[in-house]
């Protein structure tokens, strides 16, 4: 049984749709990233999934159960995008308060260790700093030792020691089988994190698969030079299937089977219009360039 | 069998309880304004009346006369003041909507609440006792009509101080309860006998519920009277409109 399956999620505003008919499912032992940029849709498609919000369409099942059901709360961690703690209670006191809501909780002291939080056990949350904050959050998600958990934007505004905490602690919740559901705008905790990438933008799926399948075996050239360089020339002296661009102008990208000939092809063409190449590069597609040319647009933005 | 080896499952329901109960107490008695609000305003009030003649109550003993008027605002003050203040920032601050996503049941967490303002009311009437018996106090009536007063007392400013939470911005709630705070304490008949209003005055404010706590505690505690028929039934009015409003409007975020 998938730890999450949505089917055709639809959820309203007023006049705005935030969610547009999401469909996806989260498996057991992997991790499931929502990517995309603020306002796709991302918290509001988890907080459905945590039972804080009730869909206007569709169907969502938590472990096989409505959102909404008691018996989920004892199953499931929450880390929220921000806040949920209060801001006198002391960092070791309100993960012990929370851990004794278990029946048998991960023993506190160990999560502050490992997410480095041991010297600021006595410390108000309103004292500590965001990342210490965030880092104390994600540990109330994971005491109770639940199946699955959702993290809302887990790694923003970490320095990268800490992200490196977190997601070493998220892949160790992964290999002991729970399922991991979060939501992330950074593309390279996608790339390193997750099983499987689920692309939203304006509320609909654009793209899903593991960030292999996204991001293709293909390699891509890029370099720049002065705008307006005419590209069907090159083009019929490329092998066919390639692709050639300007965008944004005097950035030029070859799409195709990139090999050392075709290498020699694009610097001999630019020899024969007397221009340097500045910035050559050959580099795998990265999630970032799927993300443009799904939506059109950057990620973070 | 790693540290994260799922093995999901919610504590008993006393547990859990005792465990919000321990921590909501912990973090109220260490709030140094709600220490101030429960605890020495009270006693500073008690002290100052009974021990001076700034205050006219009449031929009676000042004493006797404060002291079941001063319990009345002890339960005011941690009932209602800050049980309003402290909840209406935990709903600003996400803590109830995070809270609400644990085995914690609300039911479990408003018991939790509920037992912290009975714990702390039960100190706050060890010190204002013992402050009373010290400058002379001599209570009469019965114990039990006087703990009856007190819990619908309690029912009754609970009622309203979560109702304050749960629909007011925590900014508006701060502000709104301790300006009902300090109306009630000048208006209800708590240091102030209400005899020296005009009389059409008085007759509404004898209907506030700090003035029926206030009234019945005294008719008990100082005059003997076996359970004062019209307090109650004013208080328990109260009691009964707080909670159903509360129950009806509370937003938990």
């Amino acid at each position: 049984m998938s730890a999450v399956v949505i089917d055709a999620l639809v959820k309203r505003y007023g006049a705005t749709t935030a969610v547009d008919g999401l469909s996806l499912t989260a498996e057991r032992g992997q991790v499931t990233a929502l990517l995309g940029p603020n306002g796709a849709g991302k918290t509001t498609t988890i907080e459905i999934c945590e039972g804080f919000r009730r869909a206007d369409g569709g169907t969502v099942r938590v472990l096989g159960l409505d959102p909404g059901d008691r018996n989920l709360r004892a199953r499931i961690g929450v880390m929220l995008q921000s806040g949920g703690v209060p801001t006198t209670a002391r960092a070791g006191e309100f993960l012990r308060l929370v851990a004794s809501f278990y029946a048998d909780p991960v023993a506190p002291g160990v999560l502050l260790e490992r997410l480095g939080l041991t010297e600021h056990a006595a410390t108000p949350y309103k004292r500590l700093s965001g990342g210490q904050q965030q880092r104390l959050s994600l540990a109330t998600a994971v005491v109770g030792r639940p199946e699955l958990v959702f993290l809302d934007e887990p790694t923003a505004g970490l320095d990268p020691q800490a992200r490196h905490a977190t997601w070493e602690l998220i892949e160790e919740l992964r290999a002991g089988g729970v399922a991991i559901v979060l939501t992330t705008h950074y593309m390279d905790e996608a790339e390193r994190l997750a099983d499987r990438v689920v692309v939203i933008d304006g509320g609909r799926m654009v793209a899903e698969g593991t960030p292999a399948e996204l991001t293709g075996a293909e390699r891509q050239l890029r370099f720049r030079a002065r705008p307006g360089l005419g590209l069907e020339e090159l083009l019929s002296a490329l092998p066919a299937g390639s692709a050639a661009k300007e965008s944004p102008s005097g950035h030029y990208l070859i799409e195709g089977e990139v090999r050392p000939e075709l290498l020699a092809t694009v610097t001999a063409w630019c020899a024969s219009h007397g221009v340097l190449a500045e910035d050559l590069r050959i580099e795998r597609r990265t999630l970032e360039d799927v993300f443009l040319e799904l939506t059109g647009r950057e990620l973070r933005s | 069998m790693t540290t994260f080896t799922p093995s999901p499952g919610a504590a008993p329901l006393s547990k859990m309880v005792s465990a919000q109960t321990s921590y909501e107490v912990r973090s109220l008695l260490r709030n140094g304004e709600q220490l101030l609000l429960t605890l020495i305003i009270p006693v500073v009030l008690l002290v100052l009346f009974s021990a001076t003649s700034l205050l006219d109550v009449g031929a009676s003993s000042r004493v006797d006369f404060l002291t079941p008027g001063i319990l009345a605002l002890a339960v005011l003050s941690t009932a209602f003041t800050g049980q309003a203040i402290g909840t209406g920032f935990e709903r600003r601050y996400g803590v109830l909507k995070r809270l609400g996503a644990t085995p914690l049941p609300r039911s479990g967490l408003i018991l939790a609440k509920t037992l912290c303002v009975v714990l702390v009311e039960l100190l706050q009437a060890v010190v204002i006792v013992l402050v009373a018996l010290a400058l002379g106090w001599h209570p009469h009536g019965n114990p039990l009509s006087v703990l009856l007063f007190l819990l619908l007392g309690t029912a009754a400013f609970s009622g309203f101080g979560l109702l304050m939470a749960g629909t007011l911005r925590a900014e508006a709630t701060l502000a709104a309860a301790n300006l009902v705070y300090l109306l009630l304490l000048v208006l209800g008949g708590v240091v102030f006998p209400l005899t020296k209003f005009p009389a059409g005055v008085r007759s509404v404010l004898e209907l506030l519920p700090i003035s029926a706590l206030a009234d019945g505690l005294r008719q008990i505690l100082q005059h003997g009277t076996a359970l004062p028929g019209g307090d109650l039934l004013v208080l328990a009015a109260w009691a009964i409109a707080a909670l159903l409003l509360a129950v009806r409007f509370f937003r938990w975020e």
